[in-house]
């Protein structure tokens, strides 16, 4: 059974629970059960947002992750509040443009992507999200290329579907690392 | 060297959680000098309401009640008629004082009551992330008024100043606003002078304050502050309304 | 069934309301609940409906109490502080027996509390928050899904019984979103609502809606008829869902988001040996009394778990009326239970 725990965590503003919701969709347009859980509250002055993704082929019995298989990260504080909860041989995927902080576990299998400076790069700083998803994608195969693509096209609303082209470029980039 | 700027000692060594530009924080400041240059520190009581600033205990020195959403002015009358030889102040957001709270001031100021309300209007519900308040303007976007703010569905924003005024009990009303230094100047006259009409035995007093909200008006501080001068002050006229000659 | 959307459990209470053709909806904002709000100011105009922010709670339910009376479908919505602001308007609305849908999306408290999941108005809601003998009908949901048939279900069960229905979901159902698959009709009674107060038109008797009866024959002899009305629905409106409770060793009992945790329990304690059963009260009120006295033989005990200090706890004891131990796990102050502390739990009960 593919089942995937994904925690995706920074600052308010990184496009965190954008990133989720794009990643559950896409998992639903493949009929896979899926579930979205952010974190709330007065939390947008200026602290971190994370959400909780499952992704399943059976149905999510709960939408609250206490074992990841997968985080994602994008600050330094998230790396060290979110690192305990990933199982043992799990991935933890790091912006390392934006998290200069080591990881301590030993058991997972640890990513560093300069995704902030990549999409920076691109013109766009708000890609650095998707640049990360590619990995996640390329390194577990828990959605396709299209469902995201599929997925960008409903989550995004039609004003800033002009953004889709590049936003799949930064896709296939995270990917092919 | 002499120092010349220095924290208010009403005022606890800590950092505020407000927002980039939100202008809350030199509200606090405003109230912290005026209660060290009258030296009541030791018997004032501050009252803090439900919003933005429900934590702003953490924020003063002086004794601290937290009131449920809309009734600091009946938590302050209970503190105020148990110990009258306190100074007792509320602070409280256009949500608490003009929707929910709406009898608790009215009846606050009705009878008269000797305490202070520092009223901030920021035309939004700050802390539940941005819905329409008494005193949002017309057209106004904000959460609950997707398409503006209309007159026809949702009224007029409310004048608190004005309306407070008819009421014989409130004896010194001010609005001012914090949007540059000659106005925060006068704010910090205005806040002054409501607590020395509260230690005058007087009666009940209250300073409003227009305040930014940059997260929830979705723009930049500067852009905020812009917005408070070209909208908020046409619509919201700084001055007395009442008790300018007041002796204290 | 159409296809599928992923939406935000809030939201989804909000779409649900439109389909059941509720077009009145009135609230003041508070967390964890406020998309509802943001949805209908949203949506209302679309349909011709009917948004207003309220001053505050007690007027919010004020106003549905007269948009009851005038016979329409209305919907107001908020969380803890804010429904404890409403129990005053609840009380009246049930003894004027009007028909209406308030939903609670739960924080944890008491006081100002916090704005993360809790259940800690079980009490309030199933007991009577209010003044005087009434009863409201309380729906848990959990899932997305759920909250939409639920919310369709509750303006149902309100106006077939002239009642107030309460759905209480907390932080987690409200913020999270999970696929839903709306139908393409609802199934919606019609009900002739000939008590109504919406004008005599010159051609009936005038209509009053009261909650005040000064004699106290006639006070006695309402609160009978109300009494009679929540035996008719404890007998028909129980909802329930049993899982694995065939053969359990341990039967668990939970609600809401937590029977979600639960069901990972049992398969996690299938790994080692151990049977989990389930049993998820769907309607808080009318409890579901009698799938308690049906298993009470199978397991070696039962265990509530909940996010408050206890509450549905003495609900199931009094079920399960001492022919097996009950035992209690909980978390309060927006802590959620785990998995893991669960299954330990159960461990130490069995003695395994
Ligand atoms: C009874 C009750 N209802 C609703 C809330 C939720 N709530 C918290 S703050 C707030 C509005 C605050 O707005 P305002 O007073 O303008 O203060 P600001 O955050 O803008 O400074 C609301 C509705 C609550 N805490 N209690
Ligand atoms: S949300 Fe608005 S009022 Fe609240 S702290 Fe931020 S800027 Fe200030
Ligand atoms: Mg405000």
């Amino acid at each position: 059974m593919i089942k995937q725990d994904i925690v995706i965590a920074g600052f308010g503003g990184q496009g965190i629970l954008s990133a989720g919701k794009v990643l559950a969709n896409a998992g639903m347009l493949e009929d896979k059960y899926v579930s979205w859980l952010p974190s709330y509250g007065p939390e947008m002055r200026g602290g971190t947002a994370n959400c909780h993704v499952v992704i399943s082929e059976e149905p999510v019995a709960s939408p609250i992750i206490n074992d990841a298989t997968t985080l994602i990260v994008m600050n330094g504080p998230s790396l060290e509040k979110f690192e305990d909860m990933v199982v043992e041989g799990g991935l933890i995927i790091i912006d390392s443009s934006l998290v200069e902080t080591e990881v301590k576990r030993k058991d997972v299998e640890v990513f560093r992507i300069p995704a902030s400076k990549m999409a920076d790069d691109m013109g766009n700083v708000t890609y650095a999200n998707i640049i990360l998803l590619g990995k996640l994608i390329a390194k577990t195969g828990i959605i396709s290329k299209d469902s995201f693509e599929e997925s960008l096209k409903k989550v995004l609303p039609a004003k800033k579907h002009y953004m889709i082209p590049e936003e799949v470029e930064a896709l296939k980039m995270g990917m092919s690392l | 060297m002499p120092t010349v700027f220095k924290r208010p000692h009403a005022l606890k060594e800590v950092s505020m959680h407000y927002c980039p530009g939100c202008t809350h924080g030199i509200i606090h400041r405003l109230i912290a000098e005026v209660i060290d240059e009258l030296d009541i520190e030791g018997k004032t009581i501050g009252i803090s309401s439900v919003g933005c600033t429900y934590n702003n205990y953490e924020y003063f020195n002086c004794d601290m009640v937290q009131a449920a959403h809309g009734r600091a002015p009946a938590v302050g009358t209970g503190v105020k008629r148990a110990n009258p030889d306190n100074v007792v102040f509320t602070y409280q957001g256009d949500g608490d004082l003009a929707a929910i709270g709406t009898a608790e001031i009215v009846h606050a100021a009705a009878r008269g009551e000797k305490i202070t309300t520092v009223f901030v209007n920021n035309a939004i519900y700050g802390m539940t992330s941005g819905q329409m308040a008494p005193t949002t303007l017309i057209n106004q976007v904000t959460t609950t008024t997707p398409y503006g703010r209309s007159v026809e569905k949702h009224g007029f924003p409310i004048r608190v100043c004005e309306l407070l005024s008819s009421l014989e009990g409130a004896v010194y009303i001010e609005r001012v606003s914090v949007n540059d230094i000659k106005n925060i100047k006068n704010a910090k006259q205005a806040i002054k002078k409501a607590f020395q009409v509260q230690l005058a035995n007087k009666g009940f007093s209250l300073v409003e304050v227009l305040s930014t909200c940059p997260t929830n008006w979705g723009l930049n501080p500067n852009e905020a502050i812009k917005w408070l001068e070209n909208n908020m002050i046409p619509h919201y006229p700084l001055g007395n309304f009442k008790g300018k000659d007041l002796e204290v | 069934m159409g296809e599928k959307i992923l939406m935000k459990g809030n939201e989804v209470i909000g779409e649900a309301a439109l389909r059941a053709g509720c077009k009145h909806y009135f609230g003041y904002p508070i967390t964890p609940q406020t998309e509802i709000a943001h949805y209908m100011a949203k949506r209302m105009p679309m349909v011709g409906g009917t948004f207003v922010q309220a001053e505050s709670e007690v007027a919010a339910i004020n106003m549905v109490y007269g948009a009851a009376s005038a016979g329409v479908r209305a919907l107001t919505s908020s969380s803890s502080p804010g429904i404890s602001l409403k129990q005053e308007g609840i009380s009246y609305a049930s003894c004027a027996e009007l028909p209406a849908v308030i939903v609670n999306i739960v924080r944890c408290g008491p006081g100002l509390g916090g704005i993360l999941p809790a259940q800690c108005d079980y009490f309030q809601a199933v007991k009577g928050g209010g003044h005087g003998d009434y009863k409201m009908v309380v729906l848990a949901p959990c899932s997305v899904q759920e909250l939409y048939e639920l919310t369709v279900e509750a303006f149902n069960i309100a106006d077939k019984y002239r009642i107030l229905v309460m759905i209480m979901g907390d932080g987690i159902l409200g913020q999270m979103m999970e696929p839903v698959e709306f139908k393409d009709k609802e199934e919606i009674i019609s009900v002739q609502k000939n008590w109504a107060a919406s004008g005599t038109k010159m051609n009936r008797e005038n209509n009053v809606i009261t909650s005040i009866y000064i004699d106290p024959e006639k006070m006695e002899k309402h609160n009978l008829k109300l009494q009679e009305k929540y035996s008719r629905i404890a007998s028909s409106e129980v909802k329930v869902e049993t899982y694995n409770c065939e053969n359990a060793d341990i039967i668990v009992s939970a609600f809401g988001s937590v029977a979600r945790i639960v069901k990972n329990v049992i398969s996690m304690a299938e790994k080692e040996g151990i049977k989990v059963g389930l049993i998820r009260p769907i309607t808080l009120w009318p409890f579901p009394e009698s799938e308690f006295l049906k298993y009470a033989d199978v397991p070696k005990a039962f265990l509530t778990v909940e996010m408050n200090a206890g509450q549905m706890f003495e609900d199931v004891k009094m079920a399960v009326n001492g022919r097996k131990k009950v035992y209690f796990h909980g978390r309060m102050g927006g802590m959620i239970p785990t998995q893991q502390d669960i299954l330990d739990k159960i461990k130490e009960i069995l003695k395994v």
